[in-house]
């Protein structure tokens, strides 16, 4: 992996550029924000207008109001410079200047729409298209193509292209089972190139080839391999790079467009869901700097086909061996009988939070579970029966405190028990982006990952930490403890392992033997990466048991979401209700089965691993007679006997509030004050003083990133995704690899 | 209609050039003499083993002058070798022209000593364009005048090594060079300490792999980086961030090779030579239809006619057999017998001639030339040989190739040499680098000086195959089963032969 360094990075104007250090001098600003620059005062078309100091000049015509056509430039990719249609006419410039590449110039005067310009930009684009496929009709692209509205405002009406030689013929790659190729179509602007080295980590997507028959794909014939590459669909500005799954289903101008927040991992990353009638025909990403920028992670992009199949669509009763359809009424009669027969009384009536129960419906039944007489509430994880060892009684013991931009700003991170590119792949793409630009050093604790980025591997297990928390044993303590923003990553797996009591233990001791620099007002450098989408809010609203309630066998069972529960761990004679939307592993434990809605069916609130909690929004119906969850345990709380006291879902975020105000401050982060941080890390300290570090290594979190949760469990592309990039099946080298097995097989 | 007016357009101009001359006055006070230029004497070459009689290394160098005295160059310091440089009216010799002092003297910004960063002289010695052979002499027979050049040069932008990047295709000169640069190590020239002035300077030879882009500076940066040759954006210029990263100026092999004569002479001895703002000598190589193609040091400024002449034994079947001239390598335009016997070759009398003196590559071509062939293989070369980068140039290129060579043929139709000029010009100022100029401007020579010789390609072949429509084809072979666009030129009225002129 060739890193940029500080010294070689070109001056981007882009977002890119704020990150880079500039070349005089390597040493870090001390002040949090990046040190402001000057503005400069141009004109555009007669228009002033004032941008800061390094902006392109197509950002200040932006600005301006102008309008600049583009292909290649995009705002968080470097500068290519390459397709030659932001061409505009600078006084005193004797030729045509690329506004994306041409640094803002005091004092300048630009003119973007002069006869010398609009000739420059039919030029080219007359050049696009001579060896681009008229195929609009059938290609995918079609109605959010930028080369097909482009052509329309800026090239020529007629052609003069007649050659008989022809167009262009292109080989399509084969990218995997989500980026389909047709690259006929492709302008060369290397966007996707660009976002897969800088941000992804492919390396070897790259061009090949000179002049006309310069080509872009693997270098190697092998799939684009990457948790990010559904990007490159969004990104490419033409036909040439379109969605598999999606492909054909639909036109962009018969959907729907829903804004809401994705739940495949805890990022929260901000989404489009498109539908069309009943049916999520496609996800897209909504820009958010503060959390995703631009980027989804393959699972959020294409997992949607997981909504169609194995749904839950009617309420299910057990009749002997099989589940039987029931009427809401009769299943919510049965769920009252069974906790009656079951005789379960106080801590035994259980519930357990799943991976996608929202916060509503965790409110909802942490209430009535609550006026039930028991504090038996767990979670869908290992060791989710006891109260998590940082203890949840304050935020920044279970919180990405750094924020997901402060990432960016840490000079030196430390990864334990965590692969953030399987647990967080649009944050990884941060760490990476911070790691190409600046002088990041990044250590790791744990499994051995390819992270897209260099790393000094410490150790398998929670010895290694103890040799780092005394700084011995490796070049990486002594650069973190020499950095200025040290930032200490912990995987949410650790509060699941054995040795996790010693591994806080260590860690709130060390940062509170190093809080100058660790525990600054502006600086909190140790953050948890949840990697559940309803965990910080779980966490929140004080879903753990209490410790008399931790040791009670349940009887009764509320299943919410909760699909990865361990068979076992549920008495044979308890009596089983799950509530959800996939027919999975959860409903096949219950009695009786409530079904649910998914996450793109009901509009409720979502708390990400920093603690913002944002708003998703309902873009299709629930299927058939599912509903939303939190009304499912406001009716069933009727049938019990405890009737909780919300009528509508205002009422809800009302008690929400109660519970915890930041559950309904929407789409903000509110950082823990630095005394409260040193007070929940003492808290933390005293709490699993004593614990014992042991040998055990830390495993994966996430061994399949492609089938997490029961929605890509469900998906057909998800396990396509499987195949082709987790165990390297039926793509690229695949059909090799067999005859390599044989010939293996052979000598063995 | 062009040709008339081109022939207008040329009238003027001498007439212009009448009135610079002053008429006689009353007076009985003597003309100053005309300057003639040309004729440059043995003394005063620079390259004086461009032939490769004598010893190429470094014995042989040194009996020749180089290295003479090399240290007290080196002790005169930075400015005053970049002011020398300035005085001798030096311009690049790689074929934009830019004044070379000025530009060394990038390097050099105030507070220069406060950047750490290393800096580098990179020497394009990356030869490919067609007709150009005369870096390539250079490095053959005086290797050591480069290797000297890069450390005065080096020593004038304080740079603390140099890079050769020599084209993969010269194997031997790379060799010669790499001997020349052991030779020199070995004496105590270059490493630390270089001739023993406390200057401290290294030189790397750098093998390319062929491509005809990796002599465009950036791209050459580029390619000496790793990584592919494509042109960079600029700004930032190389002077800032260059070569990894670090202030950087690239300069031709000839360029860098003139510079310890020019110290060791004076600024004033080779500003002697040429006109104002075009002084010194040049290596001219002559190639094509000449008795004697030859690479030849000449003074600047000398009629194109006379070096022709004077060192090549004329044109093959004498001057009057001349079809036209490419006075400068293949991107610059064709110059047409009555241009050819007035242009003097120096940067500014080529220019005026809307053609350019680029590397001083003399293309001689006689009336047994098919110029539209010759264009097209131009065509072909800069098709073959664009980065793809940019679109312009990749597509235009591609373009410009498939219409010239259907002209080569004549099998077009009158209204697409407009077209193709027209492309020309959309590909001309709009790409990164100055290779779709390049790609460009041999096409609009060709159109400017020898349009009627196109048109009557076109006529020939429409007599013999009946009409052509756009794009190439026989209004024959339309396959009347299909639907035919009407915006093929087929329905268009026959234009006329063109009146002959």
């Amino acid at each position: 992996m060739l890193r940029i360094l500080p010294t070689v990075t070109r001056p981007s104007s882009g977002l890119l550029g704020k990150v880079v250090a500039s070349p005089s001098s390597s040493r870090r600003t001390i002040s949090s924000t990046p040190a402001r620059q000057a503005d400069i005062t141009l004109t555009v078309d007669g228009k002033e207008v004032t941008v800061p100091q390094g902006s392109a000049l197509i950002q200040a015509c932006e600005a301006a109001g102008a309008v600049i056509p583009r292909f290649c430039y995009h705002d968080r990719l470097a500068i290519a410079g390459n397709c030659r249609m932001c061409l505009v006419e600078v006084e005193r410039s004797p030729k045509p200047v690329a506004s994306c590449a041409m640094p803002a110039m005091p004092g300048s005067k630009v003119f973007t729409n002069t006869p010398l310009v609009h000739e420059a930009r039919e030029g080219v684009m007359e050049f696009l298209l001579a060896n681009h496929p008229l195929d609009c009709p059938i290609c995918d692209q079609g109605g959010e193509c930028d080369l097909q509205d482009q052509s329309m405002r800026y090239g020529a009406d007629r052609t003069r292209f007649h050659e008989i030689t022809g167009k262009r013929a292109v080989e399509n790659k084969d990218l995997g089972p989500l980026v389909k190729t047709s690259m006929n179509r492709c302008i060369q602007c290397t966007r996707c190139v660009r976002f897969a080295n800088e941000v992804a980590g492919v390396e070897e997507l790259g061009t090949t080839g000179r002049g006309n028959d310069l080509q872009i794909g693997m270098y190697v014939a092998k799939t684009m391999d990457s948790e990010l590459s559904g990007n490159v669909v969004d990104l490419c500005p033409v036909g040439a790079l379109t969605s598999k799954p999606y492909a054909f289903h639909a036109r962009p101008w018969e959907l729907k467009n829903t804004e809401s927040v994705d739940v495949h991992d805890a990022l929260g990353s901000n989404i489009r869901v498109d539908s069309r009638g009943v049916q999520v025909m496609r996800v897209q990403p909504r820009t958010n700097d503060d959390v995703n920028e631009e980027w989804i992670s393959d699972k959020t992009r294409y997992s949607y086909d997981g909504l169609r199949f194995q749904r839950l669509t009617t309420p299910l009763v057990k009749r002997g061996d099989r589940f039987v359809p029931a009427s809401w009424e009769d299943a919510l009669s049965a769920v009252a009988t069974g906790l009656a027969a079951s005789g379960a009384t106080g801590d035994e009536i259980q519930a357990v939070a799943g991976h996608l129960a929202d916060t509503e419906s965790l409110v909802a039944l942490r209430d009535l579970v609550h006026r039930l007489g028991s504090d038996n509430l767990t979670l869908d994880q290992n060791a989710g029966t006891s109260s998590p060892v940082h203890g949840i009684d304050v935020r920044s013991n279970y919180l990405f405190n750094s924020t997901i931009p402060g990432v960016e700003r840490a000079d030196a991170i430390l990864l334990i028990g965590t692969n953030p590119r399987h647990e967080a792949a649009v944050l990884n793409s941060r760490i990476r982006k911070s790691w190409l630009h600046t002088g990041l050093e990044v250590g790791l604790i744990g499994a051995r990952a390819d992270t897209t980025y260099g790393y000094e591997y410490l150790g398998a297990s929670a010895r290694a930490l103890s040799d780092f928390v005394q700084g011995k044993g490796s070049k990486f303590a002594e650069k973190f403890a020499a950095a200025e923003r040290p930032l200490i990553i912990v995987g949410s797996a650790l509060t699941e392992h054995q040795d996790g009591a010693a591994v806080y233990n260590m860690l709130a001791k060390y940062v509170l033997a190093n809080k100058a620099k660790l525990l600054t007002p502006d600086w909190t450098g140790l953050s948890i990466l949840q990697r559940i989408a309803s965990r910080p809010a779980a966490y929140d609203v004080g879903f753990v048991p209490s410790k008399k309630a931790a040791s009670a066998k349940p009887k009764f069972v509320y299943l919410l979401n909760a699909d990865e529960v361990d068979p076992k761990s549920i008495p044979q004679d308890a009596f089983v209700v799950y509530q959800g939307h996939h027919g999975d592993l959860g409903a096949q434990l219950a009695d009786v089965c409530l079904p649910g809605a998914a996450y793109t069916e009901k509009s409720t609130t979502w708390v990400n691993t920093e603690g913002r909690s944002q708003l998703g929004r309902a873009a299709v119906p629930p299927p058939g007679a599912s509903r939303e969850d939190w009304k499912i345990i406001r009716a069933l709380s009727e049938y019990v006997g405890v009737p909780l006291p919300y009528d509508n879902v205002l009422a809800l975020r009302d008690r929400m509030w109660e519970v915890s105000p930041t559950l309904v401050r929407y789409d903000i982060t509110e950082p823990t004050s630095t005394d409260i941080v040193l007070a929940g890390l003492a808290q933390l300290a005293e709490k699993t003083n004593g614990a014992k570090v042991g040998d055990q290594p830390l495993k994966r979190a996430v061994e399949n990133f492609y089938q997490t949760d029961v929605i890509s469990r469900a998906s057909v592309t998800m396990a396509q995704c499987t195949r082709a990039f987790v165990k390297g099946e039926g793509y690229g080298f695949a059909g090799l690899g067999k005859q390599g097995d044989k010939a293996e097989a052979a000598f063995a | 209609m062009l040709r008339a007016s081109t022939s207008l357009k040329s009238l003027p101009r001498s007439a212009r050039s009448k009135l610079v001359r002053p008429s006689r006055p009353f007076a009985t006070v003597a003309d100053p003499p005309v300057r003639r230029y040309g004729g440059l004497k043995d003394q005063d070459r620079i390259f004086t083993n461009a032939f490769c009689r004598h010893d190429h290394g470094l014995k042989g160098a040194q009996s020749r002058g180089d290295w003479h005295r090399t240290k007290d160059i080196l002790l005169k310091g930075d400015s005053w070798i970049i002011q020398t440089i300035k005085d001798s009216g030096l311009r690049g010799r790689g074929g934009a022209g830019f004044p070379s002092g000025l530009k060394w003297s990038f390097m050099n910004k105030p507070n220069w000593q406060k950047d750490p960063r290393p800096r580098y002289l990179v020497v394009n010695a990356d030869e490919g364009e067609p007709g150009t052979c005369k870096d390539r002499e250079i490095m053959r027979g005086d290797p050591h005048k480069l290797i000297e050049g890069c450390l005065v040069a080096g020593r004038g932008m304080n740079a603390s090594a140099a890079y050769i990047y020599i084209r993969g295709e010269f194997y031997q000169e790379a060799s010669h060079v790499q001997q020349a640069i052991n030779e020199a190590y070995a004496a105590g020239l270059l490493g630390k300490d270089a001739c023993g002035s406390g200057y401290s300077f290294d030189v790397y030879l750098h093998r390319g792999a062929g491509a005809y882009i990796c002599g465009e500076e950036t791209a050459l940066i580029e390619s000496l980086e790793g990584k592919q040759g494509k042109p960079r954006l600029k700004p930032p210029f190389p002077a800032d961030v260059g070569l990894f990263g670090c202030p950087t100026t690239v300069a031709n092999v000839e360029t860098v090779a003139v510079a310890p004569t020019i110290c060791r002479r004076g600024g004033a001895w080779f500003a002697g030579f040429g006109r104002e703002r075009n002084q010194g000598t040049k290596l001219f190589c002559i190639s094509g239809h000449v008795n004697n193609p030859c690479v030849i040091e000449e003074e600047m400024s000398i009629p194109l006619k006379e070096l022709i002449e004077k060192h090549c034994g004329g044109v093959r079947g004498g001057w009057d057999n001349l079809l036209g001239i490419i006075p400068g390598g293949c991107s610059v335009p064709v110059l047409p017998i009555d241009k050819c016997a007035e242009v003097l070759m120096d940067y500014d009398s080529l220019k005026d001639a809307q053609s350019g003196l680029g590397t001083g590559a003399v293309i001689v071509m006689d009336k047994s030339t098919d110029i539209i062939a010759a264009i097209a293989r131009f065509s072909s070369f800069y098709k073959h040989e664009s980065c793809g980068q940019c679109t312009p140039c990749r597509e235009g290129t591609t373009w410009m190739m498939n219409m010239m060579n259907r002209m080569v043929e004549g099998r077009g139709h009158e209204r697409e040499i407009d077209m193709l000029l027209e492309l020309t010009k959309q590909v001309e100022g709009r790409t990164i680098c100055a290779l779709g100029d390049a790609a460009a401007w041999p096409i609009q020579g060709l159109m400017r000086h020898f349009r009627p010789v196109v048109e009557e390609r076109i006529s020939q072949y429409r007599a013999a195959n009946g009409p052509v429509m756009f794009g190439g084809m026989l209004t024959s072979e339309i396959d009347d089963t299909l639907a035919v666009p009407d915006n093929l030129g087929a329905n268009l009225k026959e234009v006329a032969a063109p009146a002959s002129a």
